[in-house]
């Protein structure tokens, strides 16, 4: 009997340099710092089963990535919580922790659209940003070529605006499924704004049972 | 700190740019963070290969952890930045910085840089480059960092000597920690760099190149060495630790993917074996053992700290380990069901490793290496490492019987006394191999030759033979690409060039200097990596500096020379391995010398150590030196 649990954490300092698969150990290692019973797969190559909502590309921040965890025994979610922190490595912190059901399909199948904040490293004209915004809203079909394979990048983009504070910073709302996913940086291409010259975070996952308020 | 600031600022720009960034800054789980202003002591340790590859080096870790553990030290780390990241750092003026703190190197007081192997010569005079630090240390004062450098390589010492402030000779959990305290009396004394030199030449194992003048006679072999300091000591003896220290627990957790993420326990150090050809087999000896407890102790330390799902039992012949059985079986209790892979390298060829392989086969399973190194009775003799055929079959046999599927099979081709009938020897050998395999279990059975080339390295019986022509290199492993062709059967094998670098790198002297620097500043850097093309840069370099690679790679030696490196003395006589360069000669086998003691000259280099501390458990066996000569037969 294994039991499931579903962290949401954020990804930040070095750690923005952290792959998806090397994530994937370091949540593995963490259980094992901390001595938590993390359920391992069958077989002749044990995989600790750990599901995550959606890969974050190399170099952006986030302030709420999910995973999913199987243990072998039942955990207080306080308790979980305290041996974790305990074991993190620097730029990784857990926000919650909730018990989920175990049969729930799995997590990246219930992922749908990744909310992301875009700031500038450089200055760069608002005006001609926001005019780049309206004409892409504007446009039926972005066509893009992604690793040689060409797609529609507008059905992807299901918002994008423009948040005047100080500093400034774009907020754009992403489709995130299997086989179709809207990554910020073709976004940031069609906006002719070179992605070294900005800082990604990712601030939220939505996932299926959740509502989305603008969809 | 606004410094850090603006460096943090330039690098978010830059890192999106190279390949796995991950590299370039720290913050590792266990990496250690001190506050550097309250620090009286700074000690950068430098890798100067790749953070994939230097990242679980053990020498670093075992000085990070002894440094760190001082509340007025801190040690950070730097390794060489790959092609990508140098142009960058070099385009916006960012010199080398150290991953804890991004501190540049100048700014510590010290810098330890490890050279275990010789091809990482110009790698270091880069990142002193990249650092902003002239790469002379006479054009260095005392403005700038100390520059200290030990590990295998350093051995022979005189290929690095106008770079390299002092070398630390040996084994350097002690040597380090002395240099740091001189430093610090010589600091509050507000000295020349000068008086810090010659502070820490007294130190015992320290080498301070500049205290020395090489002289050489007019057919340019090495005629001697002249003190040029009489506070130096004329000969440098190597450091080692009577006992073995307490063994590093706190292993540095990487965050990205490199070449070992493991936790890695030295079971012992030393090798009683005496093969001839073997470096570290003759640098590192008297052996010490660690306990079956201690082992246990800090892996299980090791694991709590780490979360590591790897351990490496690390030796340079496992087998040789006093109560290795039960020190596996004991292993294999304890960790059992924990999703461990417990890796045990250096294995003899006999059934009990394959014995011993199987109670750490846990659900994750690996390869089965064996290093027979020679295939024909004769080469075996003369490199002194006797096994029979008969065994390796059997073993072979075994193995493939008991669910290896793959079997490594490490030789060395390029002896002077070698034949191309020995090198024949080699693929007739795998062959037979392989058959034992399809025996055992069919089609499924493969067969991995690596050959290396050897290159006589100093401190050994071999140091006074020719290395191999290129030329004949390639045709012997011609010879063998063409035999071990076919189904089951892989070839590795060294491109031949990649050797030359490495033989005269080893077996350079002083002049030599001149040659590595001209060949890095026509841009030779990362010469361990076969994708550097870097040979013609090396032969142009030669031909600048005035110089014959063929003179120090191809000549042989005549039996009363005086090397280089005499003067650094690894406790193992010229004598004694002059005695085993003749014996290889007349294919005479000398025995594992813990059972008998050939007198090689450890126990009286460092009777000393015996005296002070008598529970010191060596493997040397406690006898008077026996002179006997005697001859072994091959085991069966």
């Amino acid at each position: 009997m294994n039991y499931r649990y579903r962290i949401n954490y954020s990804k930040n300092e070095g750690m923005r340099y952290t792959s998806n698969l090397d994530i994937h150990k370091m949540w593995e290692r963490t259980f094992r710092r901390a001595k938590l019973p993390l359920a391992y797969s069958q077989g002749f190559h044990p995989q600790p089963k750990i599901q995550q909502a959606s890969p974050l590309p190399l170099g952006f921040l986030s302030d709420s990535e999910i995973v999913d965890f199987f243990l072998t025994q039942e955990m207080d979610l306080g308790s979980l919580q305290t041996a974790l922190t305990k074991s993190l490595p620097a730029g990784i912190s857990v926000n919650s922790i909730l018990s989920v059901q175990t049969a729930e399909p799995a997590l990246q199948t219930q992922t749908i659209a990744a909310e992301y904040d875009v700031y500038f490293l450089e200055e760069f004209d608002e005006k001609i940003i926001r005019q780049s915004i309206q004409a892409l809203k504007k446009e039926a079909s972005v066509m893009r070529i992604r690793r040689g394979k060409s797609y529609d990048l507008r059905p992807l983009l299901l918002d994008i605006e423009i948040i005047v504070d100080e500093p400034m910073y774009l907020r754009m709302l992403l489709k995130s499924k299997d086989g179709a996913t809207g990554r910020p940086e073709e976004v940031l291409d069609e906006l002719k704004i070179p992605v070294q010259y900005t800082r990604i975070i990712r601030k939220k996952i939505i996932l299926a049972n959740e509502m989305i308020e603008n969809p | 700190m606004n410094r850090e600031k603006s460096l943090a600022n330039q690098l978010e720009r830059i890192l999106p740019l190279v390949e796995k960034p991950g590299r370039y800054v720290g913050g590792e789980y266990n990496s250690v963070i001190k506050n550097w202003e309250e620090i009286q002591t700074r000690i950068a340790l430098v890798f100067p290969d790749l953070y994939d590859i230097g990242l679980s080096n053990l020498g670093i870790q075992i000085l990070y952890e002894n440094i760190n553990q001082r509340e007025d030290c801190l040690a950070e780390r730097a390794y060489s930045p790959w092609q990508d990241m140098e142009e960058l750092l070099r385009k916006h003026n960012i010199p080398l910085y150290s991953l804890e703190t991004k501190s540049p190197l100048t700014d510590f007081d010290i810098i330890g840089f490890t050279l275990p192997y010789e091809t990482l010569y110009t790698n270091m005079l880069n990142l002193l480059n990249l650092s902003q630090i002239p790469i002379h240390s006479n054009n260095r004062g005392k403005e700038f960092p100390l520059i200290v450098a030990g590990g295998h390589a350093t051995y022979n010492p005189e290929p690095m000597a106008p770079f390299i402030d002092a070398f630390l000779i040996g084994e350097g959990e002690e040597i380090l920690i002395e240099v740091i305290d001189a430093y610090q009396v010589w600091k509050k004394e507000d000295l020349s760099k000068q008086d810090l030199l010659e502070k820490i030449a007294l130190i015992d194992g320290v080498y301070v190149p500049s205290f020395y003048e090489p002289h050489y006679h007019p057919d340019g072999t090495f005629h001697k060495l002249v003190l040029k300091n009489k506070k130096a000591p004329k000969t440098i003896t190597k450091r080692i630790m009577g006992r073995l220290p307490y063994a590093p627990t706190r292993f540095i957790v990487p965050s990205i993917g490199v070449v070992h993420n493991r936790i890695a326990v030295e079971i012992m150090r030393g090798c009683t074996r005496g093969c001839r050809f073997c470096h570290a087999g003759m640098i590192n000896r008297p052996i010490r053992e660690r306990t079956i407890k201690e082992i246990i102790s800090t892996i299980e330390t090791g694991l709590e700290n780490t979360g590591f799902e790897e351990v490496a039992l690390l030796s340079l012949s496992s087998s040789d380990y006093t109560n290795v059985l039960e020190l596996v079986e004991e292993i294999s209790t304890t960790f059992a069901g924990k999703n461990l892979t417990i890796s045990l390298p250096s294995l003899r060829i006999d059934s009990f490793s394959v014995d011993l392989m199987e109670k750490l086969k846990g659900s994750r399973q690996g390869g089965f290496t064996l290093a027979p190194e020679a295939a024909s009775e004769r080469m075996r003799k003369i490199i002194n490492k006797p096994i029979s055929e008969e065994m390796l079959l059997s073993t072979a046999y075994e193995i493939f019987k008991r669910g290896w599927h793959t079997l490594k099979l490490y030789f060395m081709i390029g002896h002077p006394s070698e034949t191309l009938e020995d090198v024949t020897e080699i693929a007739t050998l795998c062959k037979k191999v392989l058959a034992v395999g399809v025996k055992a279990i069919g089609r499924r059975a493969k067969v991995h030759a690596g050959v290396s080339t050897f290159v006589p390295k100093p401190h050994t019986p071999f140091q006074w033979v020719a290395c191999d022509q290129q030329e004949s290199i390639r045709q012997k492993q011609n010879i063998l690409r063409e035999a071990l062709k076919g189904p089951g059967l892989k070839f590795n094998w060294t491109d031949p060039k990649e050797t030359m670098m490495e033989a005269w790198l080893s077996r350079g002297d002083r002049r030599l200097a001149d040659v590595i620097e001209i060949a890095w500043r026509n841009g030779a850097k990362f010469d361990a990596w076969q994708d550097f093309k870097n040979y013609d840069i090396w032969m142009q370099a030669f031909s600048e500096a005035g110089l014959e690679s063929d003179f120090y790679v191809h000549r042989e030696r005549s039996i009363d020379e005086v090397f280089p490196w005499d003067h650094i003395i690894p406790g193992v006589r010229k004598s004694y391995l002059k005695t085993e360069y003749l014996n290889s000669l007349s294919l005479k086998l000398r025995g594992d010398c813990r059972e008998q003691c050939y007198a090689c000259g450890i126990t009286q280099a460092f009777n000393h150590l015996r005296e002070e501390d008598p529970g010191i458990v060596w493997k040397c066996p406690n006898l008077a030196p026996c002179r006997r000569k005697n001859e072994l037969s091959i085991p069966n």
